[in-house]
C-alpha cells in the first residue's frame, strides 16, 4: 500500500521534473535549429545567385571583349588590306596575342563568299549566303552564334561584325573556342554536386555539363522558368535530389548560364551543427534523466526513512505516553493501597500486643493466632513491596547527579551477577569501548537498569548460553547493548515488555516491574531503552545514556 | 518512659486508634486526633515531646501547614511525618521546615519506636543545651531578669 504510494510519487516526480526540464531544452534546440536552417538556406540561395551573376558577368565580358576587338580590327583596316592573307594572319596574331581564344578569322564579302581565311581549316571560297546568320549580320551589323557543328564537325561558335566601306559591306568573322567558355564556367562548379553550363533558349547545351550531357545535346531544362536577370529556383536534379538552380541570361538573352547545386552539400555545416546539437541535447537529456531519477530516488528513499523513523518515534511516543499514564495511575493506586495496608499492619500489631496479655496465654490456639497474624503481616509486606517497586523506590526517582563511569558501572553490575551466571553455565562477554567519557548521571539508577537487563537475560537463557555486553560512544550518547542467545521475544512481548506487571516469569517469581522501572529511569534521565530480536537468536536490549559532561568542581 | 508524651495526628481513624492503643500499651503517654486543627487545639493545653503527623489529610489543614504552625509555636517539639509514596517530595520539604524525619506508610511499630527514641534523645539534648545556657547566663549575670520563654 505504502510502497505503491511511494512508487506513484516517484513516477509523478520524475515525469514532472523531466517535462519541466526537457521541454525548454527541446524547444530551444528546435527553434535554434530552425532559425539556423533558414539562415543557411537563404545564404545558400544568395551564394548561388551571386555566383551565377559573377560568372555571367565574366562570360559577358569575355564575349564583349572579343566583339570589341573584332570591331576595332574591322574599323581600322580596309577590305583590300584584310583580304591579303599575310595581313590577315598578322591581324589574327595580334588579336590572339591581345585577347586569345580565336580559332580562326575570315573575311566574307557582301555576296557571302569567304574571301580570306586564317585558321586550321580551309574555308576559303565557301559561300555563306544561305546561312541564316549571314543575313542577320548584314542587317544588324553584328552577330554571335549559338554553338554549332558547322562544316568542320567541331562544336564552335562565331562572332561576326559587318563593316561598310564605299557602299560595300563586308564581314569580319571569327570562330571562338567554346572550351574557353567552359574554362570560365568551370570555376563555378563547386563540391561534388555543383554544375555550371550554358544552354540556349531551346535548352541545348552550349558548354559541356558536368553530369547531364555533352555540348549540343538537349538539356532537361525548361529555360522559360528563368526570367529577368538572375533567377533561383528549386527542383529535382537528374539524381532526383532537391537542387538549387540559378540562371542568368546573357549574350543578348540568347544564352542562359545555369549553376546548380544540391543545397544539402552547401548545408553540410548545418548538418554538422545539427549533429552536434543532437549530441549535446542527447547528452543533456541523458544527464537530466539520470539526475532526475537519481535525485528522485534519493528523495523518496529519504522520505521512506523519515516515515519509518516517524512511525518508530510515534510508537515510542505512544509507549511513553502509555507508561506515563500508567505511572500516574500507579502512584494513585499505591496511595490508596498503602492506607489500608497501614491500618492492617497496625491492627495485626495490636492483635500481637493483645496476645501477649495473660488472658490469652492459656488459650490453646495461641500459636495458631500467632502464625495467622505472622502470615497476614508477611502478605502485607509482600503487597507493600509491590507498591514500593511500582514506584521505583520513590526516593531514588529524582536522579542524583554524580560522576559516573558507565564502563565501571557495567563491570560492577556484572561482578554482582557473576556467581549466578557461572552456576547456570552462562558466559558473559564484555566489550567496552575506551572512548567513553565520565558523565554526570545517577550510578545507582544505571546500575539498577543494567542489573534488571542482565538478570532478565540470565533468566531468558536459563542455562548454557552467553551474554554479550557492549558499550559504544555514538554521537552524544553512550550506547550499551546487552545481547543474549535465549529464545528471543514474540511480537506481543516486544510490544508489552515495558508495561508494568507484564511478566513471563512464573507467578511469584517476578513482579513485572523491573523493565518498567528501567524504562522510567532512562526516560527521566533523557536517555532511552529499547529491545529487538537478534537476527539469529535471542534478544538485544539497547540502553542509550545521554552524555552530560560533569561540571568542574 | 511515662514522662514522654506523644500526639498522633491522622485522619484515618482505624489507623489512629490502633497506633495510639499500641503506644499506650508500651507506657507512652499518647493522644490521637484526626485533624491538624484539633492537633493545634490540643497542644495549647498539653505539651508533647513528639508529634506524629500524617502529611496527607484531605479537607482542612494538611500536614505541612500543621507542621508550620507547630514549629512556629513550639520549636522544640519534634515532628515525625508519615507519608505515602506520592508525597515523598513533600516530606523532604517538611524536613527542611524542621521535621525530625519521615516514615513511609505502612509503618512497622518497631521502626517507629526507633525513630521515636531518636527524636526523644534529640529533644532532650536540645533542652539540656538550653538549660545549660540559661544556667551560664544566670552565673554571669546574677541580677538579670529573664523573660518567660514564649512557648504558651
Amino acid at each position: 500500500m505504502k510502497e505503491r504510494l511511494y512508487r506513484s510519487l516517484q513516477q509523478k516526480s520524475i515525469t514532472l521534473t523531466l517535462v519541466v526540464s526537457l521541454a525548454p531544452l527541446l524547444i530551444l534546440g528546435a527553434t535554434l535549429y530552425h532559425q539556423f536552417e533558414n539562415t543557411c538556406r537563404e545564404k545558400t540561395r544568395e551564394q548561388i545567385s551571386y555566383r551565377a551573376q559573377a560568372q555571367a558577368e565574366a562570360i559577358d565580358l569575355f564575349l564583349k571583349e572579343r566583339t570589341a576587338i573584332l570591331n576595332a580590327m574591322a574599323d581600322t583596316h580596309t577590305f583590300q588590306h584584310m583580304i591579303d592573307t599575310q595581313n590577315l594572319t598578322r591581324i589574327f596574331e595580334v588579336m590572339n596575342a591581345r585577347a586569345g581564344a580565336f580559332v580562326d578569322l575570315g573575311i566574307i564579302d557582301n555576296t557571302g563568299i569567304h574571301r580570306a581565311y586564317v585558321g586550321p581549316y580551309d574555308l576559303r571560297g565557301r559561300n555563306y549566303v544561305d546561312q541564316p546568320w549571314f543575313n542577320e549580320v548584314m542587317i544588324k551589323g553584328h552577330y554571335k552564334s549559338d554553338v554549332y557543328m558547322g562544316f568542320r564537325q567541331q562544336p564552335h561558335f562565331i562572332i561576326a561584325v559587318r563593316r561598310h566601306e564605299n557602299q560595300q559591306a563586308w564581314i569580319l568573322r571569327a570562330t571562338i573556342d567554346p572550351n574557353r567558355l567552359e574554362e570560365i564556367i568551370r570555376s563555378a562548379r563547386i563540391g561534388r554536386t555543383g554544375d555550371a553550363y550554358l544552354v540556349n533558349r531551346q535548352g541545348v547545351f552550349q558548354t559541356r555539363s558536368r553530369f547531364e550531357g555533352a555540348v549540343l545535346s538537349k538539356a532537361n531544362l525548361d529555360t522559360r522558368q528563368f526570367g529577368g536577370r538572375i533567377t533561383v529556383i528549386e527542383m529535382k536534379d537528374h539524381t532526383g535530389e532537391d537542387c538549387l538552380y540559378a540562371g542568368s541570361w546573357l549574350n543578348d538573352n540568347k544564352w542562359l548560364l545555369v549553376i546548380n547545386q544540391q543545397p544539402l552539400e552547401l548545408l553540410s555545416r548545418l548538418f554538422a551543427l545539427r549533429q552536434m546539437e543532437m549530441v549535446i541535447i542527447s547528452l543533456g537529456v541523458l544527464g537530466i534523466v539520470a539526475m532526475t531519477i537519481f535525485t528522485t530516488r534519493l528523495v523518496i528513499n529519504r522520505l521512506k526513512k523519515t516515515d519509518l523513523e516517524m512511525i518508530e518515534l510515534n510508537a515510542q511516543l505512544v509507549q511513553s505516553d502509555k507508561l506515563a499514564a500508567l505511572g500516574k495511575m500507579a502512584a494513585g493506586v499505591a496511595h490508596e493501597i498503602n492506607n489500608p495496608l497501614a491500618v492492617i499492619l497496625q491492627k495485626t500489631g495490636w492483635m500481637e500486643d493483645l496476645l501477649e496479655e495473660e488472658d490469652f496465654q492459656n488459650c490453646e490456639n495461641l500459636d495458631e493466632f500467632r502464625k495467622s497474624i505472622a502470615k497476614i503481616e508477611e502478605h502485607v509486606e509482600r503487597a507493600r513491596k509491590v507498591v514500593h517497586n511500582m514506584l521505583g523506590y520513590a526516593r531514588k526517582m529524582e536522579p542524583r547527579l554524580e560522576d559516573v563511569d558507565v564502563n565501571d558501572t557495567i563491570q560492577q553490575t556484572i561482578t554482582l551477577l557473576e556467581n549466578h551466571a557461572r552456576i547456570n553455565n552462562i558466559d558473559i562477554q564484555v566489550d567496552l569501548a575506551d572512548s567513553i567519557p565520565v558523565i554526570a548521571s545517577d550510578q545507582a539508577q544505571l546500575q539498577q537498569v543494567f542489573l534488571n537487563l542482565l538478570n532478565n537475560a540470565i533468566d531468558a537463557i536459563g542455562s548454557n548460553g552467553s551474554i554479550d555486553v557492549v558499550s559504544r560512544r555514538e554521537d552524544d550518547r553512550i550506547v550499551v547493548r546487552i545481547k543474549d542467545d535465549g529464545p528471543g521475544l514474540s511480537d506481543e512481548m516486544i510490544r508489552k515488555i515495558f508495561d508494568p506487571f507484564y511478566t513471563t516469569k512464573e507467578p511469584g517469581k517476578g513482579t513485572g516491574l523491573g523493565l518498567w522501572v528501567s524504562h522510567s529511569i532512562m526516560a527521566k534521565m533523557g536517555g532511552n531503552i529499547h529491545v529487538k530480536n537478534n537476527p539469529d537468536r535471542g534478544a538485544m536490549f539497547t540502553v542509550e545514556v545521554p552524555i552530560v559532561i560533569p561540571e568542574k568542581k | 518512659m511515662d514522662y514522654f508524651s506523644i500526639l498522633v495526628v491522622d485522619d484515618e481513624v482505624d489507623f489512629l486508634e490502633t497506633l495510639v492503643k499500641r503506644l499506650q500499651k508500651r507506657n507512652i503517654d499518647t493522644v490521637g486526633v484526626t485533624s491538624g486543627e484539633k492537633a493545634l487545639e490540643t497542644m495549647v493545653n498539653k505539651r508533647f515531646d513528639v508529634v506524629i503527623l500524617d502529611i496527607k489529610m484531605p479537607g482542612g489543614m494538611d500536614g505541612i501547614e500543621t507542621l508550620r504552625e507547630i514549629k512556629r509555636h513550639q520549636p522544640l517539639t519534634e515532628v515525625i511525618l508519615l507519608t505515602g509514596h506520592g508525597s515523598v517530595e513533600t516530606s523532604i520539604e517538611g524536613m527542611k521546615m524542621g521535621a525530625f524525619d519521615y516514615l513511609l506508610k505502612p509503618i512497622k511499630l518497631e521502626d517507629l519506636m526507633v525513630k521515636l527514641g531518636e527524636a526523644f534523645e534529640k529533644k532532650d539534648l536540645q533542652e539540656q543545651k538550653i538549660r545549660k545556657a540559661r544556667i551560664k547566663e544566670l552565673v554571669r549575670f546574677p541580677g538579670r531578669v529573664f523573660q518567660q520563654e514564649k512557648e504558651e
